[in-house]
């Protein structure tokens, strides 16, 4: 069957649209819903089949409170964005993968319809992330079947309605760990234990207690796996313990290693575009480095909610409808660094002193338990900014408000984001006490919290 | 029971399908005789065959006048006009054998000699200058080098499928999960107890691998017991590729050849392997200490190579012997043949063998006829150096689900999925599915697909196979005739 568009493709057509949107979770939604608000001609891309992203598979609730001031579950988020999507005329393609970039800059698509070329105007990179494989996280030992992650155990459990396993290890202890929980008891796969190589858990004792309801499963902290046995299927899991070196075997079925986010940066990458560690490089309006290129989403976070990231879809359109007005991109502005033992800082570039990063904040994430202590920025030895912070968890979302007016030199190289332990009252004269100016800042900002269009 | 020369009663027994023991059973499929092959595994090619480093080797540094080194050159040949006529990915980088000490560079030229003893002329002494000219990314510290362009890579699982396809196609029969657990000699044929039933045959080939000095033992022999050696190798993100142009090889030593680097066709790289000695044949475990010092190893040779994302880990056995040499056998008076100790060179040189093994029969007294008629194979194009179907706008325009991707990561469709789920030898499980696909071996490790997979696998799975009719004879079940 040849399909107007294979016809298309043979007279060399390239398809044009002032905006690309490649990936069909909450950023790209979001994003595709802004622009359309304003607009712009754009296209979406999702490689599955239907619209929503990592939500659909994900059953519990709390989603929307951020960016729909309600709460959701998981389906329904994803599907209340894919039906307003659908209902504002946004140019949807689902079953299409982007796989390369051509020659000229186009991003080639495969589809049921053809291989397809892409000319956009601006392109938003919002192709998510996903959790790190037990092979990449190099856990010796046999490679038997049952050894998941969150997202293959919801997708079996939610999508497909498959059997999953009896007795289950869960490998981690954030907030997605305890949603593999609740997974996993509502499936009836008992949990023989939950298992995190930090000292305590990551999550909130609420979301523990929801997940675990009336069973009682024991938390393993400072504690590694350090082998999976099994010929066939996972026959026991080897744990040891970091402090004791203590070694012992959990007999179970099922593995699933949680958290440990990936973005999923391939695309981004063979552009490419320049990278923050894991991250694409973006500026407070999620501009790339190469001109045109915009990234937004657990692209350029990995991992936050759902909603912080169709925020920060919002927020990408609202910076492509700029470019696409006024065509200017910036090449000047510093970077943000994330020092030890902060793991990554979005944005990872400030290029203007007036435009704000989604939600006015930075996010962040720490590699261990800390605190007490204070969250600086810092240029050339200069404190622009400082928070105390009681204590900061690792695997959680750390989110900084910045004062509107944040005094950087974008001409004085990098800012550096870092932690200054220390009692939560510091000395009198100590500079890394916010200024009453930026206290004022704080204030302006958080009436400002509208998320939406200025 | 028929009699011996019945209609139950095959020609030749092949024990084993794996590379070795697909390659002669196809081997055998271009004669007119009645071949059989009895494999212990769910699916042909999973023992050493599946993982290994998938290096086609030139056997430039063979042992001179070794059977190996004979194969080796014999195989050469044959595989690249097989792999393109078949469509096997098989890629020719060539290998740069690199010296990291005086010692070792000391050693290139008697390297230089070996390889010209060996047949590979192309062979070339390159400098310290050359050396990073033609690999920038090398960490500090080579001196000096040889060049062999002949080395290449191939892919491990489409080579034993394409061979067993063929086989198959060609109305051999292979007969999965039937492990053999003794052998008689009756009158004018073998008797072959497998755990599925019983299996005569007038001749015994042996290419059980791991296993191949048990069944020599089984026909009477001490010739030789398989010390399975330990290879654990780490796959890197396809993000990685551009970091090597050809595979680095480090200077061989009498036990190993060492940890190298390698692209792999399906555009990975890959680090690897140890050489553990183990008791255990089934010891395809990981280790903290292998990859650990995989990665050490890994550094010094490729810094930039650790950085990147591990996308899978593995561990094969090869199956080494106390001899250094392939154990090949003739016993023409037991009309038996005897194929062990393919320690590490496989792939490579199954092709060579098996027309070896063809001549030893031959001589043995098999009467060899070839086939009127003969029918080759056309695997579906996986290597990164073929056009995938993925970019191939006229096969979606033939069949839509070509271009409709379910594993992202290989960038495996739908159509390819459900192809590998039917016709002869299909694919019985999400890795037999995997090796006939990639499906599931990229950087996600089945986050997004592994669902929709056993998804598709549980709709279009076979029925568990038919226990025999027969209480003591396997049944043989209907040729497929289709491809």
């Amino acid at each position: 069957m040849i399909t107007p568009a294979h016809r298309a493709h043979r007279a060399g057509i390239v398809r044009q649209v002032d905006a690309l949107i490649v990936g069909g979770g909450p950023a790209g939604l979001a994003a595709s819903l802004a622009l359309r608000d304003a607009g712009v001609h754009v296209a979406l891309i999702e490689r599955e089949r239907s619209l929503g992203g990592i939500p659909r598979h994900s059953r519990h609730t709390g989603y929307g409170v951020r960016d729909l001031h309600r709460v959701l579950s998981g389906p329904a988020y994803a599907a209340h964005y894919a039906t307003l999507a659908e209902r504002a005329g946004v140019d949807i393609h689902l079953t299409t993968t982007a796989t390369d970039w051509s020659a000229e800059g186009h991003l080639i698509t495969t589809s049921p319809s053809g291989v397809q070329h892409w000319a956009a105007k601006a392109v938003l990179l919002a192709t998510g992330c996903r959790e790190r494989p037990r092979s990449a996280r190099l856990v010796p030992g046999d490679r038997p079947a049952g050894v998941l992650t969150t997202g293959t155990l919801q997708q079996l459990a939610h999508l497909f309605h498959l059997p999953i396993g009896e007795r289950a290890i869960v490998v981690g202890a954030e907030h997605v760990s305890f949603s593999a929980v609740h997974t996993l008891l509502s499936h009836g796969v008992a949990v023989a234990a939950v298992v995190t190589d930090q000292p305590a858990s990551q999550s909130y004792a609420l979301l523990r207690a929801l997940a675990f309801g009336r069973h009682r499963l024991p938390l393993y902290v400072s504690t590694d796996v350090v082998a999976i046995s099994g010929s066939e299927r996972v026959r026991a899991v080897e744990l040891e313990d970091r402090r004791s070196r203590a070694r012992w075997s959990v007999p179970c079925d099922t593995v699933v290693f949680t958290g440990g986010w990936v973005p999923d940066y391939e695309l981004a990458r063979t552009r490419p575009v320049a990278m923050a560690g894991p991250h694409p490089r973006v500026d407070q309006w999620l501009r790339t480095a190469r001109p045109g290129f915009f990234a937004a989403g657990n692209l350029v976070h990995a991992a936050e909610p759902a909603d912080v990231c169709a925020l920060g879809g919002r927020h990408a359109a609202r910076s492509i409808v700029q470019y696409l007005t006024y065509g200017e991109w910036p090449d000047d502005g510093a970077e943000l660094l994330a020092s030890d033992p902060f793991v990554w800082v979005h944005p990872s570039r400030l290029t203007s002193t007036r435009e704000r990063p989604t939600r006015g904040r930075l996010l962040t994430r720490v590699r261990h338990f800390l605190g007490p202590g204070v969250i600086e920025l810092v240029q050339a030895d200069r404190v622009l900014h400082a928070v105390r912070r009681h204590r900061l968890v690792p695997n959680r979302s750390i989110s900084v408000a910045l004062p509107a007016s944040l005094r950087v030199d974008l001409a004085a190289g990098p800012v550096e984001l870092r932690w200054r332990p220390g009692a939560l009252r510091p000395p009198g004269n100590d500079l890394s006490v916010p200024s009453p100016v930026l206290q004022v800042g704080v204030q302006r900002e958080r009436r400002r919290q509208g998320n939406g269009w200025p | 029971m028929g009699a011996a020369d019945g209609p139950h009663t095959y020609d030749v027994a092949i024990i084993g399908a794996g590379v070795v023991g697909a390659a002669i059973a196809r081997e055998l499929s271009t004669y007119e005789l009645r071949t059989v092959v009895l494999e212990a595994g769910h699916d042909v090619g999973t023992g050493t065959s599946k993982a290994n480093t998938a290096i086609r080797h030139t056997g430039f540094d063979a042992k001179p006048g070794s059977l190996e080194a004979a194969l080796l050159e014999r195989a050469y040949p044959l595989l690249s006009d097989y792999a393109a006529r078949t469509g096997i990915p098989l890629e020719t980088p060539g290998a740069l054998l690199v010296a990291w000490s005086s010692d070792q560079l000391a050693r290139i030229d008697a390297l230089r000699i070996q390889a010209r003893a060996n047949g590979c002329h192309d062979v070339q002494v390159v400098s310290t200058e050359g050396i990073y000219a033609a690999e920038p990314n090398l960490g500090p510290g080579a001196l000096g080098g040889l060049a062999v362009p002949g080395e290449g890579i191939v892919c491990p699982f489409t080579m034993p499928l394409a061979f067993a396809i063929e086989a198959v196609t060609n109305g051999v029969q292979i007969e999965l999960d039937t492990a053999v657990q003794s052998i008689e000699r009756g009158a004018g044929a073998y008797e072959l107890a497998t755990s599925r039933g019983r299996v005569r045959a007038r001749w015994v080939v042996n290419a059980a691998g791991l296993s191949s000095d048990l069944v020599d033992r089984m026909m009477g022999h001490e010739r030789f017991t398989i010390h399975p050696r330990r290879g654990q190798l780490i796959v890197f993100d396809k993000l990685a590729r551009p970091l090597v142009s050809s595979i680095l090889l480090p200077v061989p030593t009498p036990v190993s050849k060492g940890v190298l680097i390698a692209p792999t066709v399906f555009g990975n790289v890959l680090l690897g392997p140890t050489a553990e000695e183990l008791d255990d044949r089934t010891g395809t475990q990981t280790t903290r200490q292998g990859l650990d010092d995989l990665l050490a190893k890994g550094r010094t040779i490729l810094p930039a190579l650790v950085e990147e994302e591990v996308t899978a880990t593995y561990a094969g056995l090869r199956a080494a012997t106390e001899h250094s040499d392939y154990q090949i056998h003739c016993d023409p008076a037991q009309r038996y043949v005897c194929v062990g100790g393919i320690r590490s060179t496989g792939l490579s040189a199954a092709m060579g063998i098996a027309a070896h093994v063809a001549d030893l029969l031959q001589d043995a007294g098999l009467v060899l006829r070839r086939a009127a008629v003969h029918r080759e194979v056309r695997m579906r194009p996986i290597g990164e150096s073929q056009r995938r179907l993925f970019r191939d706008h006229d096969a979606i325009a033939a069949r839509p689900d070509y271009g409709e991707i379910v594993c992202f990561c290989e960038r495996v469709t739908r159509g390819e999925v459900l192809d590998a789920l039917v016709g002869p030898l299909p694919a019985r499980s999400t890795d037999g599915l995997r090796r006939r696909t990639r499906a599931g071996l990229g950087r996600c490790q089945g986050f997004y697909c592994s669902a929709t997979l056993s998804a598709l696998l549980n709709d279009r799975r076979e029925p568990p196979l038919a226990p025999s009719r027969h209480e003591d004879e396997l049944v043989v079940s209907q040729t497929p005739r289709t491809r």
